[in-house]
């Protein structure tokens, strides 16, 4: 019978997954995701290529919110820079998808790193504002730079193919979006736990101290920026490259608090808290609409009010969650899991 | 010369509105340094309330203007009450997200109520154009900017004369102090909330005369950023001066530039203060570095 979760060696604490039954969870999981595309309908595909998508994303954001303590408004232009230099990338320049998407991706986070210098002076609402600024401006240079980008047009991105497959197809794309996704988190839960990480973290607790312990506030904060602009444009390149069409109107300042909703809901400074985020704000209008349709014969009224409930429920979850359970459904998932864990004795 | 005149007096009619809506934005910030990103949600909604006191329910305008502004204060209690007081001491981002989700539920309801269509507005205001030293502009966009100015004199008086003005500058100043004088930061978060829906609503009656009733109003709440950085986040002369700069120096390069310029000035002017001079023009020093 366990207490707890307790460590008698070092190598046992340091481990990614520390005790065996997360290991076979997480091969669980693994399996569900290796088998699910042999029997998803097309429209299970889309959604859960979305929402492999958002959790790159997600997890770019949540590393510099909700490790570095940076708030962010900015996440829809960085996105934008992603989407669009893929796309010119493979316009312009031919470039295939495998190249065009890590160079896209570097592209993203040197423009990160460039709206991250105001955060050398700036804190907390300031940097929030500063960022809602780099957002605006960002979206007006896409809409007007009509020659690079085509403006308020849609840039038409031909689609990636390798050996002659085309990958922008649901059930082709689900490999790419689920490896990224996988690769994306694998990364940030060891970078998070790397000195680097660590550095992070200490800044968001507070960061006078940590420049007394020797962490450089000023380094790590552009890294922060840099690494999560990198992760945020890779998820705009996939978007890019599985939509094969980009226009502005998705990377609007809506996008950017989408984003926020998601990790905010699934929990700031959690690996698992940005995936299931993403599924979270993904699910929620697929599901809303798809109850729409069934009441599109015997009650169209009801239907017809769908949007506005979808709207006011994205915004009554936001609220709930930051009264009710502020660290998210990461959280909630926590506390089943230790509730299992030291049954019957929980006190 | 009366291009000139034109572009100021309707750059300056804008940026009284944006003050109006600032000014709210101001007075929470000062009382609980909250920043509200529901602003413009609460001018959208004073618009459209307006809209169903004179047109739905055919009220006189004075008395409309007065419904929609009592029930603007009582939807800014609400809010505090449910959304605000138990977030009490939670971080920025935790704030920022609460008024976030707020404006989302707002222009939900606004949606759900209304519609999405924008709405023809009895306009009240006396529509004729005016000539003023050459140049013509419309008597509303006058009338906007007197009535603006009025407004914001009565706040200046309210903070500098009245038993609960008085009080929110001290839980501005100092919380705890002001808590062992014996006042309630309760009431006065909530009258801080309520006051600043009214002014809002105020705002969104202004635009509403001057452009009609729709939902892309609530674009002014993201310009009220860039006016409460200019003047600083926590002075109330400095959202009127600084209201009063971003109408212009909008109306000036949209009358003289172009290229769409005018839309993105602000947010530059914005990045340029937070750079040189973060607390603004009137704002108090106090952010620190690292």
């Amino acid at each position: 019978m366990e207490s707890g979760v307790f460590f008698s060696d070092y190598r046992n604490d340091a481990a990614l997954r520390k005790m065996p039954l997360q290991k076979i969870r997480i091969g669980l999981f693994v399996l569900a995701v290796v088998i699910f595309p042999f029997f998803a309908s097309p429209f299970l595909l889309n959604l859960a290529n979305q929402i492999a998508i958002a959790t790159v994303g997600a997890l770019g954001l949540n590393l510099l919110v909700g490790y570095t303590g940076q708030i962010s408004l900015g996440q829809g232009a960085f996105m934008a820079v992603g989407a669009y230099a893929a796309g010119i990338f493979t316009v312009r320049f031919g470039l295939p998808f495998y190249l065009s998407i890590p160079l896209a991706s570097l592209m993203a986070a040197a423009i990160g790193l460039l709206f991250g210098l105001p955060s050398l002076r700036l804190k907390g609402l300031y940097l929030a504002i500063a960022t809602l600024a780099a957002q605006q401006i960002v979206e007006w240079i896409i809409t007007h730079w009509t020659g690079l980008t085509g403006g308020t047009e849609a840039l038409v991105v031909p689609a990636p193919e390798l050996f002659g497959v085309r990958l922008n197809r649901d059930f082709n794309f689900y490999w790419i979006g689920v490896t990224v996704a996988g690769l994306s988190a694998l990364f940030v839960a060891n970078l998070v736990r790397s000195r680097v990480g660590r550095a992070f973290v200490a800044i968001r607790d507070q960061d006078i101290a940590a420049s007394a312990i020797g962490v450089n506030v000023f380094q790590y904060k552009l890294l922060a920026f840099a690494t999560s602009s990198f992760l945020v444009g890779l998820s705009g390149a996939l978007i890019a490259n599985y939509r094969t069409i980009v226009t502005w109107e998705r990377f609007t300042i809506e996008t950017s608090i989408l984003y926020l909703a998601m990790i905010i809901i699934g929990g700031l400074g959690s690996v698992s808290g940005s995936f299931f985020g993403a599924v979270l704000i993904t699910l929620l209008p697929a599901v809303i609409n798809t109850i729409g349709r069934n009441f599109q014969d015997s009650a169209p009224a009801i239907a017809a009010i769908l949007p506005f409930v979808q709207q006011a429920t994205f915004g009554l979850i936001i609220i709930l969650f930051l009264i009710l359970e502020p660290e998210g459904l990461a959280k909630l998932w926590r506390n089943v899991k230790d509730y299992f864990r030291v049954w019957p004795f929980s006190y | 010369m009366e291009v000139f005149l034109q572009l100021t007096l309707s750059g300056l009619s804008n940026g009284m509105v944006y003050a109006l809506v600032a000014v709210g934005f101001v007075i929470i910030y000062k009382a609980s340094d909250v920043i509200n990103f529901a602003q413009g949600e609460f001018l959208t909604f004073g618009a459209y309330l307006s809209f169903a006191f004179l047109v739905q329910f055919g009220l006189p305008w004075s008395l409309g203007v007065l419904a929609t502004m009592i029930v603007a204060g009582l939807i800014g209690l609400l809010v505090e009450r449910l959304v605000l007081r138990p977030l009490i001491g939670e971080p920025v981002i935790s704030m920022i997200m609460a008024t976030i989700g707020l404006s989302s539920v707002l222009k939900a309801l606004v949606n759900g109520i209304w519609g999405p269509r924008p709405r023809a507005f009895p306009a009240f205001l006396p529509s004729g154009e005016v000539e003023v030293f050459g140049a013509i502009v419309g008597a509303d966009r006058l009338v906007t900017i007197g009535v603006a100015f009025t407004l914001l004199l009565l706040l200046t008086l309210f903070f500098r004369y009245t038993r609960d003005g008085i009080a929110m500058r001290a839980i501005a100043d100092d919380q705890q102090a002001a808590l062992s004088m014996g006042i309630s930061i309760r009431r006065v978060l909530a009258v801080a909330w309520a006051m600043a829906a009214i002014s809002a609503s105020v705002g969104g009656i202004m635009l509403a005369n001057i452009v009609g009733v729709g939902q892309e109003i609530s674009v002014v709440g993201l310009k009220v950023f860039p006016v409460v950085i200019l003047g600083g986040l926590d002075s109330i002369p400095g959202a009127i001066i600084g209201g009063a700069i971003i109408g212009l120096l909008e109306a000036y390069t949209g009358g003289y530039v172009g290229h769409g310029l005018n839309l993105i000035v602000p947010y530059i002017v914005l990045i340029l203060v937070l750079m040189v001079r973060p607390y603004g023009l009137f704002g108090k020093e106090i952010i620190e570095r690292v």
